[in-house]
């Protein structure tokens, strides 16, 4: 069979598979030579492990000759972020710091897809420690948009949505801890969810910011968004913030209608600071729900405009924190010219972690230091409740929020690298999402001009996810045009 | 002028989980090292803390113990400062909401009772240990430690001496052993104790400056510490001197403090809550739940024995500083011996033994039923008490029952008028000028009669039948 098994869905994939039409190895060796034919142009890969690919899909098909039950990834082609623990390869972060480093052991996240038949085909690229909005700052290479190679994938799970984007994994694990997962899926034309926080369990991965961050698929469909999801969330006695809460069958619910729901349009997202091709998509899509029977109202989020400032106090404090272990005693770099313990910690910190990172953890030191505290990381923690209070505010109004994903459709590379304000712009549509620990996912919602996906982000009240992903895949059955393929296919 | 010293005491207890205080891996630090440890108490990448629930159970229970009020919402924190024996170069604490706070305990000095204020009581984690002694310069880390649960307990500076510092450790001691939650060894480390001292003139309501003093490995270590803090101080401030605000080592060879560290180049912590750990919330039935399940602490006991055995407040006293002893104690009791000999032999011979074959009566081969069975046997006359302390040596020893111990050595009591009656004579025909001398009225060579019938019969003669027949021969 000759089909170009890379550009089908994981349920096809999956279905096949489990009904016999195709091998899991089959499709692995499709998948592998998709790889051979475009990486060398996305650079999405940060590690191929054909290998261990190849052993997992003989697994399952062995399985599959017995006789036995089939997961319900069943050799499902998987790219892994480079933040997720695995006892197979290197667990870098894209860093220096990590450069060489084997973790003792797997994910949650990672030990469920494996349990659920999938195969993985290697880990992809990232911004270092999940610090960025376009994957520039990652320490290992170079990934491009597979929809224009001299624009950046976004970030920071920049590999994640290029691999989707460009037919290279069906599924890949992405984190979001301000955007990481929805702004590059905006950039790159796919489907990426964050989550409620406390849905997917968090052990193993690399952690940057505990309190926001959370894993979640980037899919060319919803509904794989949904079947990922079946199978990563729900409880982990590993994970004491893990929400003890049951999984319901999340493709069971992409059913039905919008009639009759309340779709709200936060004002403070529809100003000047959104660019005109966003805001025109966007209103086509609000105007799809509208033509199908949904209520469209504007809601109100007025702390809207403290986001940002209460993101990077938060996530810098935590993220000081989290990175304190990267200190070159026990794993990862340690300078050799250090002499003494306090060179081995200047020292390696210094010359291993980037530019961003390290700004960062200053920021984050600065917030919690004595005098300092009550200012920013108090007053923040404050806010951010505010914030929250906007959303149950406006989730008194509709059932789901509506609104663009980032502000612009993807940029060249090196546009933003140089302002580290403008850059964490990227991410003002996202950020309150991880703040007031909603659910988020962004949705193709066409091209602009020059040929860029553009994404809609839908939210959703705490773990409200079946609702998210119901509308949003009656959008996507029922936008009326094909969103196509990265030129590069 | 008089000086007043003013002291508090933080103290670090190693509670006794089976688990650590955020992983799975075992508490028992004495294995190979790096064998107990995983990624979580290693501080790998990704690793997650859980809370042991056990640690809660207890710090609860150390804290209603120690009259504090349990916090319905408390929640952990990060402390953060780099050093390598700090696996994630943060300590999870206890910041501003610990789990227990505003308690007191009781202490007697000098039969004086008064009221130390304990500030606080929370839980936070152990770290690893350093060695420098692995040769080439090279230092070695062991995580067997990291991530053993530990409760600080904090007191008000209620305390006013090194005496009172003294009973206050050993009153907490006592708790935390009637509690079982700790082995509360000092020598291991299971217990840390630390010093705030500070010293005013009398009379005057403000502190001084404190310094804390550190590395103390005994109660009597602290106390000679206290002591000579104090005295420093104090030489410093008559010498037109002043205080800085410090940490001091004890030197317990030199026996002096030794500055280690000034306070101005101490750590800013920067202490965040911990967002990886939900608030802990310990409702009122949890609370209830604890509390039903404590045993006698060591206050109330004291006074039951007082009045139940008619026991003096000293033994009562003596007695109940060790559970296990007190324990023992009724145990020998409910055995059936009479609670005042019980209480002298437990408290006088077996207590002698014990110490000099340095054993904690938990470790001890006679068991209460034992050793009231051998009460039982000078009560029925069998033994002499004489007898009976041999035979507590030899039971001691070989952990053999007392009368299967009288019977193979023979030791049983001559009770045998005949036999004593025999003995009697023979003594008083071979001591004519004693007989003259008691005839004279020389009473006290009475007991040179007893001493040489004694001999005669071997030490086993019925010390009260002697008596009898003694008395009859000479008088009669
Ligand atoms: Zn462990």
């Amino acid at each position: 069979m000759t089909m170009d098994w890379y550009w089908k869905s994981a349920s096809e994939i999956s279905a096949a598979v489990r009904s016999g039409v195709v091998s899991a190895s089959d499709i692995t060796e499709a998948q592998l030579r998709r790889i051979d034919e475009v990486d060398g142009r996305i650079d999405a890969y940060t590690q191929r492990w054909d290998d261990t690919a190849r052993a997992m899909a003989a697994k399952v098909d062995k399985k599959a000759s017995r006789g036995e039950a089939l997961g319900p990834l069943a050799g499902v082609p998987v790219g892994l972020k480079e933040l997720l623990c695995t006892r197979v390869g290197k667990t870098t972060c894209a860093s220096k710091m990590l450069e060489h480093f084997r973790s003792p052991y797997d994910a949650t996240v990672v030990k469920r897809l494996e349990a659920a038949d999938a195969v993985f085909l290697g880990k992809v690229n990232m911004d270092e420690f999940a610090m960025g909005s376009s994957t520039e700052n990652s320490a290992i290479k170079v990934t491009r948009n597979p929809w224009n190679l001299k624009c950046v994938p976004g970030g920071s799970s920049g590999g994640s949505a290029a691999a989707v984007s460009a037919g290279e994994c069906a599924i890949s694990l992405g984190s979001d801890t301000g955007g990481s997962i929805r702004q590059p899926a905006c950039l790159c034309g796919c489907v990426g969810i964050k989550p409620t926080y406390g849905r997917v369990s968090r052990y193993g991965l690399v952690a940057f910011a505990s309190s926001l961050d959370q894993i979640g698929p980037l899919t060319r469909t919803v509904e794989d968004a949904a079947l990922t999801l079946n199978v990563i969330c729900g409880r982990d006695e590993m994970d004491a913030t893990s929400a003890d809460l049951p999984v319901p069958d999340f493709t069971g619910a992409l059913t039905g209608d919008v009639r009759g729901l309340r779709i709200g349009l936060p004002k403070e997202y529809f100003t000047e600071a959104l660019s005109e091709p966003m805001r025109e998509r966007i209103e086509q899509a609000v105007d799809a729900y509208r033509a199908n029977g949904a209520e469209i109202v504007e809601v109100s989020l007025p702390c809207s405009e403290y986001a940002i400032a209460v993101y990077y106090i938060i996530c810098t404090a935590e993220a000081s924190a989290n990175l304190a272990r990267f200190d070159g005693v026990r794993y990862g770099f340690r300078h050799p010219e250090a002499k003494t313990m306090q060179d081995m910690y200047v020292m390696s910190k210094s010359a291993a972690f980037g530019p961003e990172v390290r700004r960062r953890i200053m920021l984050g030191t600065y917030v919690l230091s004595s005098g300092y505290y009550d200012a920013y990381y108090l007053k923040a923690q404050k806010v951010r409740a505010l914030i929250k209070k906007d959303f149950d505010a406006a989730f008194e109004k509709c059932d789901v929020i509506a609104g663009p994903t980032s502000p612009t459709a993807s940029f060249e590379f090196g546009a933003k690298s140089d302002n580290p304000l403008e850059m964490y712009l990227s991410d003002i549509y996202t950020i309150s999402v991880n703040l007031a620990t909603l659910p988020g996912i962004s949705i193709p919602c066409g091209l602009t001009d020059a040929g860029l996906p553009v994404g809609m982000q839908l939210m959703a009240r705490p773990f409200e996810e079946e609702l998210l992903l119901k509308t949003a895949h009656f959008y996507e059955q029922n936008r009326g045009f094909d969103m196509g393929r990265p030129p590069i296919a | 002028m008089k000086y007043e010293a003013v002291i508090g005491m933080e103290v670090h207890v190693e509670i006794n989980s089976k688990s650590k205080v955020f992983c799975a891996c075992p508490t028992d630090f004495h294995a190979p090292p790096n064998t107990n440890v995983c990624p979580i108490c290693l501080g790998m990448p990704g690793a997650l803390p859980v809370l042991n629930r056990d640690m809660v159970d207890k710090s609860v229970a150390v804290g209603l113990a120690l009259n504090c009020k349990i916090s319905r919402w408390s929640k952990m924190d990060r402390k953060n400062y780099f050093y390598p024996d700090l696996a994630k170069n943060y300590q999870i604490s206890q910041y501003d909401l610990p789990l227990c706070h505003g308690g007191s305990i009781e202490i007697e000095v000098d039969g004086e009772t008064r009221r130390i204020g304990i500030t606080r009581a929370h839980m936070e984690e152990d770290t690893a240990r350093n060695t420098h002694t692995l040769g080439g310069g090279q230092s070695g880390i062991d995580f067997n430690r990291s991530g053993v649960p530990l409760l600080e307990i904090v007191t008000e500076p209620d305390i006013r001496s090194a005496a009172e510092a003294y009973a206050y450790l050993t009153a907490l001691k006592q708790i935390l052993q009637y509690l079982d939650v700790s082995d509360c060894n000092m020598e291991e480390g299971s217990l840390r104790a630390e010093a705030n001292i500070s010293i005013r003139p009398e009379g005057r309501a403000e502190f001084g400056v404190k310094t804390e003093v550190k590395n103390v490995a005994s109660f009597s270590g602290v106390q000679k510490a206290i002591d000579y803090e104090i005295a420093r101080q104090e030489k410093v401030l008559r010498e037109g001197g002043v205080i800085v605000q410090e940490t001091r080592g004890w030197d317990a060879d030199r026996g002096i403090t030794v500055s280690q560290r000034l306070k101005e180049s101490a750590h800013d912590y920067r202490y965040f809550p911990e967002p990886d750990l939900p608030p802990i919330v310990v409702d009122e039935s949890w609370e209830n739940r604890i509390r039903e399940g404590l045993p006698e602490l060591p206050a109330p006991r004291k006074k039951r024995l007082e009045s139940q055995y008619g026991l003096s407040a000293y033994d009562a006293h003596v007695i109940t500083l060790s559970k296990p002893v007190a324990d023992y104690y009724e145990a020998v009791v409910a055995a059936g011996a009479d609670p005042k000999k019980a209480s002298n032999w437990l408290m006088v011979e077996l207590q002698a033994l014990l110490s000099a074959a340095k054993l904690e009566i938990q470790a001890c081969k006679i068991g209460p039923e034992a050793l009231a069975a051998l009460l039982k046997l000078i009560d029925t006359g069998l033994i002499s008490g004489k007898i009976a302390k041999e035979v507590l040596v030899e039971m001691f020893d070989s952990g053999l029952p007392p009368d299967t111990i009288v019977r193979d050595k023979g030791l049983s009591q001559i009770s045998d008028t005949g036999a004593i009656e025999a003995a009697v004579k023979q003594v008083i025909d071979a001591s004519p000028e004693q007989v003259a001398q008691f005839k004279a009225g020389k009473d006290k060579v009475f007991g040179y009669f007893v001493g040489q019938v004694m001999k005669a019969t071997r030490g086993k003669g019925n010390p009260q039948l002697i008596n009898d027949i003694l008395r009859r021969e000479l008088e009669g």
